[in-house]
């Protein structure tokens, strides 16, 4: 795993206490709305997420940039490579 | 024998073009919202519309809104969700004495897991004083919950002044709006609130459908896990009819909501105008705020159950004191908490009025009420009063 500090992102979904997949599926619809090269944060207390991003992103061929522990939930970073 | 029903806020009939249009939703409309063929998407934009039907009567935005199977379904998600979102932050609840059930149970339930609960007290006409949320408050303080009408009393709370106290302390506030929701205006901007429970079946929509708004950004602690039905936040596969009656109606309620409330006050008034000519018995709640079809008397030394019953027998259905106490035989909690004496606490009763009921309904009502109280009386071993204690006395407004 990956792990960043004080990652600027451009667009922030919290999705903390949302029942899974909602973090697959959120990951999906937010990330149409940004540029390529944004940054994407997603806040989740979802611990399976630190598989499923990872692996969302190879699968899609966006970045992931990394995840920054809050205590109570957990950040998640994507970079948005694809058009 | 004329019928009439004066229980509306044990539940509403269903408007007929309300039935109408959960009936497709019934036969040919059976898809799964979630699933991605046509069946499944009809039913999910038929949610959808309903989300902004009921948005629309709380003037909230549709995202905020998440159904529920009823009214005490949002009270159990709002108090518990919170409290488990907020841990962290501190542990102290605030409800009011004012509660239905499904809101003093929550507490209490989240009393035993290591939760801090104060229970505001209330003044004669069942308001709560903002002063006393107040003083309530603690470092630890995380969430208030206060109804926004008693369903019991018909008194109105004054939200905006304890949400104002609430967010000066950065407190979340959550209300019950299930018996004013579409029967006084409900606006959850105006109010202030971050979490409004509101129920079908108290404007005209059927039973089985409730919603929790939740102000946008809020964290809440999802009460049924499953599925992402709501947005993760309430699972379990969709009662599409109902949620299409529940949106069906508050476009009805939005609409004709002023009209409904400018037909009930009168009659409602009517009632408490001439029953407060017949000696010992006292409204209960406030006089002038209050839902407008709502009309509740404590009848000193007779019983509620007794009037309920022989009024019954005329065909005049209400009820005593809350749905729950009355079955439970006890004196209604929200009652003692204004101070109403425990005698005279039983003699409690309710007539809630709906737009089906008529003038010819009302005089029939104050023809037969009095009758069924001296009956009562006639036979109470209580006839010649409560010995040499004044016991309502000084519990109630006597106009």
């Amino acid at each position: 795993m990956k792990f960043v500090e004080n990652l600027k992102p451009d667009v922030t979904t919290d999705i903390v206490y949302m029942m899974c997949p909602m973090h697959l599926l959120k990951l999906q619809e937010q990330i149409k709305e940004l540029e390529q090269g944004q940054i994407l944060e997603i806040m989740t207390d979802y611990d399976g997420a630190f598989e499923d991003i990872p692996a969302w992103c190879d699968k899609t061929g966006n970045e992931f940039l990394g995840m920054e522990d809050s205590g109570d939930f957990y950040r998640f970073y994507i970079k948005k490579l694809t058009r | 024998m004329r019928k009439c029903y004066f229980d509306h806020v044990a539940t509403n009939p269903l408007h007929p073009d309300v039935l109408e249009a959960m009936m497709p939703f019934f036969k040919e409309e059976f898809g799964n919202p979630l699933s991605i063929y046509e069946y499944g998407s009809r039913a999910k934009n038929a949610i959808e519309d309903a989300r902004e039907k009921v948005a629309g009567l709380v003037n909230a935005k549709p995202a905020e809104i998440i159904f529920t199977a009823s009214g005490a379904e949002a009270n159990n998600f709002a108090l518990r969700g919170i409290a488990l979102a907020k841990q962290n932050e501190g542990k102290h609840i605030l409800v009011s004495r004012m509660e239905h059930h499904s809101i003093l149970n929550s507490a209490r339930f989240l009393e035993k897991s290591g939760f801090v609960v104060t229970y505001l007290p209330v003044d004669k006409k069942g308001f709560v004083d903002p002063a006393a949320v107040k003083k309530a408050i603690t470092k630890e303080s995380i969430l208030i919950s206060v109804t926004h009408a008693s369903s019991e009393v018909g008194t109105i709370e004054p939200l905006r002044e304890i949400v104002k106290v609430a967010k000066e302390h950065n407190i979340i506030v959550h209300t019950d709006a299930v018996a004013s929701t579409g029967n006084i205006p409900v606006d959850v901007k105006d109010l202030g609130v971050d979490l409004l429970s509101m129920a079908a079946h108290q404007f005209y929509g059927p039973k089985g459908a409730g919603a929790l708004f939740i102000k946008q950004g809020l964290r809440i602690v999802p009460l049924i896990y499953g599925g992402i039905q709501e947005t993760g936040r309430r699972a379990g596969t969709e009662n599409v009819p109902a949620i299409v009656g529940m949106g069906k109606a508050a476009e009805f309620a939005q609409k004709e909501l002023q009209g409904r409330m400018d037909y009930l006050r009168p009659l409602r008034d009517r009632i408490i105008d001439n029953m407060s000519g017949v000696k010992n018995v006292f409204l209960t709640g406030d006089r002038e705020n209050r839902l407008p079809g709502h009309v509740s008397f404590c009848v000193e030394f007779i019983e509620g159950e007794s009037m309920l019953l022989l009024l019954a027998s005329k065909g005049i259905f209400s009820a005593s004191g809350s749905a729950c106490s009355s079955k439970a035989l006890k004196a209604s909690p929200v009652l003692l908490s204004m101070g109403v004496p425990a005698g005279l606490a039983q003699g409690s009763i309710v007539f809630s009025l709906g737009v089906g009921n008529t003038s010819e309904d009302i005089d029939y009502l104050l023809e037969e009420f009095p009758a069924v109280i001296k009956k009562l009386r006639d036979i109470s071993p209580f006839a010649q009063g409560w010995g040499d204690k004044e016991e309502g006395g000084e519990c109630t407004v006597k106009k």
